[in-house]
């Protein structure tokens, strides 16, 4: 059974017509019967239903709760949260219980949003399927030999799922809408700095962003609505716009939309290619203009971008060093042999792959050559996007190059599996505002659209979204 | 196309502290060896009179009240996942050896 929309169930909370309690009691049900699916690494069992109860009552006393009255949500297992352990799929923070809530958790209870569990992910979100989960793969709901994506893969497979109306996802180079696309979701990158991170495990910090995933651009509307604006506990926050991000009307006629070349070029399954010029012609016939756009450094930004985030990886992963959290090795002699031992055993092998990567393109004799170039790449592609965005207001292509592929086939080819976010990263690296929204099939899976607007114009890109999500139905 | 050797994924691994098997080495030196090859495809990149860039939204030096802020955390709650501690701090192992 689909969820009602989250303005619906919330509306339903507040007004005494169904309780807090038993949304969370589906929820719970849900994740019972689909727990093959591997989506869900902890449950937070009496705490929510304890909120629920809280909830239930206030309603009963006539008090107000919020936007997100009694809706369940699934937290990706990197953001802290109370009463579960925070892993980020690793055994480095296998037995960790945060002493603190993330910021967005905490803005989304505020408004009466009650997280029910934690979803996997690629260890420390490293990978674009989960299967560096440190606790299994999880497998994709359409067809469970395909991986969800990744790294938000527990994520976008819980929404798919129905085991909560909406998840919680990062995206660090497209971890959001790469699973959002494989399993047939909503996902949204915000603005670079819109949602705090306080609270969530860094990865690359000059790209990690926090968004929702859901079954419709409304919806996704709706959570980032709640989440985003500044926080004093992250610098990098920015100010939020000051209208609602929900509930603009919207008309196609005669807006400016990109069609990138470089995205329907070279190495593009030719069914999702199809997928993406039909919905085009439905854009098109409600009056919006497409017209063809060129960035040519999008061919460097995967090479870019995996010099930028080891980078920051590997000093973001540094702090897991087995002596105030995390995985402790006993049998070490000294300190050093401890740091040494604690995170051979604590890490993945993509994380060691990663953190190696960095430290090799930030050590001495390569730094000018790998990362500098890097930033330096970094500042032509944003000045590239921008000249674009002087001609258009939107951009249009895929999510990925492909659709869910076989459980297995890329973990051996590092390379490949990199290659599932060639469409993805220069968002991150420019930081702007994307979504991915289900457009059809191909291969018998799901096509994502991804859509994607200049830096602080989320609102006008999620109306767009949900124009064109009309259009798709 | 440089190419990576067994010491310096060994000295790579040193300066990462990251303990890593004999077996290990020889995987990463190929893997890394392949992936450092992809990124090389930078040095094609025509960026004269260009300058880095670190921050995209233009935030420069965040700054905020010398103050003291209450996080609502207290140091009991943040030594609760400490795998060592005594008197209230972490408790390590020797550094001088």
């Amino acid at each position: 059974m689909n969820w009602d929309s989250i303005e619906k169930i919330a509306h339903d909370v507040s007004s005494g017509k169904v309780t807090a309690e038993s949304l969370v009691e589906r929820s719970l049900g849900a994740i019972e019967e689909t727990k093959e699916y591997n989506a869900i690494l902890a449950v937070s069992k009496i705490r929510a239903l304890e909120r629920a109860r809280e909830i239930d009552q206030k309603v009963k006393n006539g008090e107000n709760i919020g936007k997100l009255a009694g809706v369940p949500f699934i937290a990706k297992d990197n953001f802290l949260t109370f009463d579960t352990t925070t892993t980020a799929s690793s055994h480095m923070l296998e037995n960790f219980h945060a002493p603190y809530q993330a910021t967005a958790i905490e803005r989304l209870e505020a408004a009466g949003a009650i997280m029910v569990a934690k979803s996997n992910l690629d260890s420390f979100a490293h990978g674009s399927s989960t299967e560096n989960s440190a606790f299994g793969p999880t497998l994709n709901p359409l067809d469970k030999s395909k991986v969800p994506g990744g790294s938000s893969g527990g994520s976008a497979a819980a929404v798919a799922l129905k085991i909560a109306p909406f998840a919680l996802g990062t995206d660090t180079g497209g971890s959001i809408r790469l699973p959002a696309s494989f399993c047939g979701v909503v996902g949204y990158k915000p603005t670079y700095g819109l949602v705090s991170r306080y609270g969530v495990v860094a990865m690359a910090s000059s790209t990690d962003v926090i968004g929702p995933i859901t079954t419709s651009v409304e919806d996704a509307a709706v959570v980032l609505d709640v989440m985003s604006g500044k926080d004093r506990f992250d610098g990098t926050t920015i100010d939020r716009d000051l209208d609602i991000y929900d509930g603009k009307p919207f008309s196609l006629k005669g807006k400016k939309i990109g069609l990138l070349k470089e995205y329907l070029s070279s190495g593009i399954d030719e069914g999702v290619k199809k997928v993406v010029l039909d919905t085009v012609e439905k854009i098109k016939a409600q009056g919006a203009e497409i017209v063809e756009v060129s960035i040519p450094s999008i061919s460097l930004s995967l090479a870019c971008y995996y010099v930028l985030v080891p980078a920051e990886v590997s000093s973001n992963l540094s702090r897991y060093d087995g002596q105030r959290y995390g995985l402790s090795d006993t049998t070490a002699k000294n300190l050093d042999e401890s740091f040494e031992k604690s995170r051979a055993a604590g890490f993945e092998a993509e994380n060691k792959r990663r953190i190696m990567i960095g430290t090799y393109v930030l050590s001495s004799g390569y730094y000018d050559a790998y990362y500098k170039k890097a930033q330096i790449v970094r500042t032509k592609l944003i000045n590239e996007f921008n000249t674009v965005f002087e001609k258009v207001d939107y951009l249009i292509g895929p999510t990925a190059p492909m659709t869910a592929f076989e459980i297995g086939k890329n973990v051996d080819d590092q390379l490949q599996m990199y290659l599932a976010d060639i469409m993805t990263v220069s968002a991150n690296l420019v930081g702007i505002p994307s979504i991915s929204i289900p457009a059809g099939n191909a291969n018998s899976m799901p096509v994502g659209l991804q859509l994607m607007a200049p830096q602080k114009s989320d609102r006008n890109l999620l109306a767009l979204a949900a124009a064109i999500e009309k259009e798709i139905e | 196309m440089s190419k990576i050797s067994e010491q310096d994924i060994r000295k790579l691994a040193s300066l990462s502290k990251l303990k890593l098997s004999d077996e290990e080495v020889k995987l990463y030196q190929k893997e890394l060896t392949s992936i450092v090859a992809y990124i090389e495809h930078l040095s094609e990149a025509d960026v004269n009179g260009l300058a880095p860039t670190s921050q995209v939204t233009g935030l420069k030096n965040v700054t905020r009240a010398d103050a003291l802020i209450d996080y609502g955390v207290s140091p009991s709650d943040l030594l609760k996942n400490a795998p060592a501690k005594k008197d209230n701090q972490f408790k390590v192992k020797r550094m001088i050896v």
